[in-house]
């Protein structure tokens, strides 16, 4: 008899593995559409702000709910994956752009592009909106971004009497080397007039590299992408690299630091000024000593002035989501002038929205609420984010090859080199 | 030979600065976790803090549930203990006392499938799970920490019942004990150490465990304490360094109060079968 038994329960098993699969979903009995919110909001005061907008939504929409479900930044895209395969995705989906291109060409979000409302629609402006549209459909709506920043010791700087930048008149890349050289020599041994955090050099070398000029990534007529450096993309990873290796103007030390490891060093003195997103402000204004005279200046321009790649925070709708309509509903509620503006604030960005972008709070010169909403205008979509195979050029290519460059231990042309011949590479496997 | 009394001390400072490097981590983690925001921009960070305070913990408590994610951690690190050693247990007295051709490939399969990474079983185990209504549920959850640590478990224990010396079960036997009699009064009693080493090795790995629980997990009230953790962690590696320094020193708490309880047993599990009597 055990065979048989054997067998019963292999087969019931399999059944068990292959038939059960989950019942389409609908409105509950008493017609009440439920709808996943996952979100990263992780600061407190953007979590509040996240799940008062909820709760305001369900008590005026007693007919659709929204299910507020407390995501992580770590891992995301791993498990939204997941979730995507196993046809279990949040409803309505909180990412950054960067991370939307391969979802979005995977069939996984939702194109929005007949969905959003004209009023959302005409609010974000086009440069916004082209940080989630591949193929000319959009698959998510950028709300909040952050161009990066030099934090700067006020103090520091005018003792040494160096110009101060405002957005009008920025500093242009050769002069603020010139300045930082200028800092460190009239700061005294061991301090430096700047530490760059580049523990992911990457994206913050190419999206500011976009003020040179710099584009590195081109797309050809037949529509396949190559990688070629040009002189406008040497501009900002040369200038850095000649900080630290022939200035010893900038520390070397931070090179292989996260942006939150530097800030003890800049609120000691030891760091003139310090190229951050612009949400570290908030760090800034909880960990810097009391009286500390911090500065937020725009990050120096080029050819292209002030333009910088950016990768805002999107929502998304699930392909698969029977409730499309009413996830939109629920983000143009979520994003209205008011809304957008509050979770701005709670997480120290700025608001894509035209409208919530003129909010007086947002234009404060405290906290560098100003100089941030200044450079508003001047953001771009950072410039690999559509690109197939982005992800393991970065990782197995560019950050290697950035590393060694900033350190000193190759030169530009070898960088040159390691960028376009192993990274075409990696890219024409993604083209074929 | 008794060593000379220098040698002596470069031991016993050795044996100290390992000491000393193995508990930095953890001494720096309290040491955060009574810091003030202020004094964590220190750039002369002191050992002992300046102005100790519990705000961080307060804050950790107010953001985040950690009393109910610690529950389910414990929850779930206690079941998957448990069902991996009751589980790991005969297979690893068959594996130990009948050798074969099968329980040799069946070594060899618990050694690879110590190799996969978890990306690539992730969906396949989450398909699995979701046909059998298991996601977002605990008890989904446990099933796949047993299933994860049941092999190394399985490899663990296989080495503790070959110490234990098979004329005790032969001897029960001539006494008229069956197989699973000689397993539960004989075997098991002198195995203790050694049960007690892999179900603290399957209950860390639970409850340290990560990406299962965040993938599997949508609710919540239902999350362990390495995802809440997460929480206090935001984009390109920003983080709430003090309420997160206290939530982790929290969920460190467990394994450290259990391993105190049990460490003289563990010793023992180790040396079990050290040398062959």
């Amino acid at each position: 008899m055990r065979a048989p038994r054997t067998l019963v329960a292999a087969v019931a098993t399999a059944l068990l593995l292959t038939g059960c699969a989950a019942a389409e979903r609908g409105p509950d009995k008493d017609g009440v559409v439920h709808l996943r919110f996952q979100s990263l909001a992780w600061q407190k005061e953007s979590v509040d702000i996240n799940k008062q907008l909820v709760k305001e939504w369900n008590a005026a929409h007693p007919k659709v709910q929204i299910d507020y479900v407390q995501g992580s930044w770590d891992n995301v895209h791993d498990q939204l994956l997941t979730s995507f395969e196993g046809g279990e995705a949040p409803d309505i989906i909180h990412d950054a752009s960067d991370d939307l291109a391969d979802f979005s060409y995977g069939g996984h979000l939702a194109d929005l592009t007949q969905l959003l409302p004209a009023r959302l629609r005409a609010d974000i402006p086009q440069q916004s909106w082209d940080t989630t549209t591949f193929d000319k459909k959009v698959y998510g709506v950028p709300f909040l971004q952050e161009p990066r920043v030099l934090m700067a010791n006020e103090k520091l700087l005018k003792a040494s009497g160096v110009r101060i930048p405002t957005p009008e008149q920025p500093w242009t890349w050769d002069e603020f080397r010139q300045i930082t050289k200028r800092l460190t020599t009239d700061m005294g041994k061991g301090r430096y007039g700047v530490a760059w955090p580049l523990k992911e050099p990457v994206s913050a070398t190419l999206n500011l590299g976009l003020s040179a000029g710099g584009q590195l990534f081109h797309q050809g007529d037949d529509g396949k992408t190559t990688i070629r450096f040009t002189d406008g993309d040497e501009v900002v990873p040369g200038t850095v690299h000649d900080q630290v290796n022939t200035d010893a103007s900038a520390s070397a030390a931070t090179l292989g630091m996260g942006g939150s490891d530097t800030l003890p060093g800049f609120f000691g003195g030891k760091y003139a000024m310090v190229p951050l997103g612009f949400s570290y402000r908030q760090q800034i204004a909880q960990q810097a000593p009391e009286g500390f005279p911090w500065k937020v200046l725009p990050a120096p321009a080029g050819k292209a002035g002030l333009t910088q790649g950016v990768s805002p925070q999107t929502l998304s709708v699930a392909e698969d989501s029977p409730f499309k309509k009413e996830a939109v509903e629920f983000i143009d509620f979520f994003l209205e002038p008011d809304n957008m503006t509050r979770l701005a604030k709670g997480d120290w960005m700025l608001p894509t929205g035209r409208e919530a972008l003129k909010d007086p709070s947002l234009r404060t010169s405290k906290d560098g609420w100003a100089t941030g909403t200044a450079l508003a205008g001047h953001l771009r979509s950072a410039p690999a984010q559509a690109v197939r195979g982005y992800q393991e050029w970065k990782d197995k290519v560019a950050t290697p090859a950035y590393q060694e460059y900033y350190s000193g231990a190759i030169d530009e042309a070898a960088l040159r080199q390691r960028l376009e011949k192993d990274g075409n590479l990696v890219l024409a496997r993604y083209q074929r | 030979m008794r060593a000379g009394r220098p040698a002596r001390a470069g031991q016993y400072l050795a044996l100290l600065a390992y000491l000393v490097f193995l508990a930095f981590p953890f001494l720096w983690l309290i040491s955060t976790a009574f810091k003030s925001p202020r004094e964590l921009g220190d750039l002369h960070p002191t050992w002992i803090p300046q102005d100790p305070g519990l705000d961080n913990f307060r804050q950790a408590f107010e953001e985040q549930p950690l009393l109910e994610a610690a529950g389910n951690s414990l929850i779930a690190a206690l079941s998957a203990a448990l069902i991996a050693v009751v589980v790991a247990t005969p297979m690893a007295f068959v594996m130990a006392r009948h050798r074969s051709r099968l329980t040799t490939a069946a070594t060899g399969w618990v050694v690879v499938s110590q190799a996969f990474p978890f990306v690539l079983v992730i969906i396949p185990l989450f398909l699995i799970l979701k046909n059998l209504h298991l996601i977002n549920s605990l008890p989904g959850l446990i099933m796949v920490y047993v299933v994860w640590s049941l092999p190394f478990a399985l490899w663990m224990l296989v080495g503790y019942v070959r110490a234990v010396p098979r004329e005790l079960e032969e001897a029960a036997a001539v006494d008229g004990a069956g197989r699973l009699r000689t397993l539960v009064s004989v075997t098991a009693p002198l195995l203790m150490p050694g049960l007690i080493a892999t179900a603290l090795f399957a209950f860390i790995t639970a409850w340290n465990e990560f990406f299962f629980a965040l993938v599997l997990l949508k609710s919540p009230e239902k999350q362990t304490l390495p995802v809440i953790l997460t929480h206090f962690i935001g984009a390109e590696g920003a983080a709430d360094l003090g309420p997160l320094a206290a939530a982790a020193f929290l969920a460190t708490l467990p394994s450290l109060v259990i391993f105190a309880i049990i460490q003289k047993r563990i010793t023992g599990g180790m040396l079990a079968g050290a040398v062959k009597s």
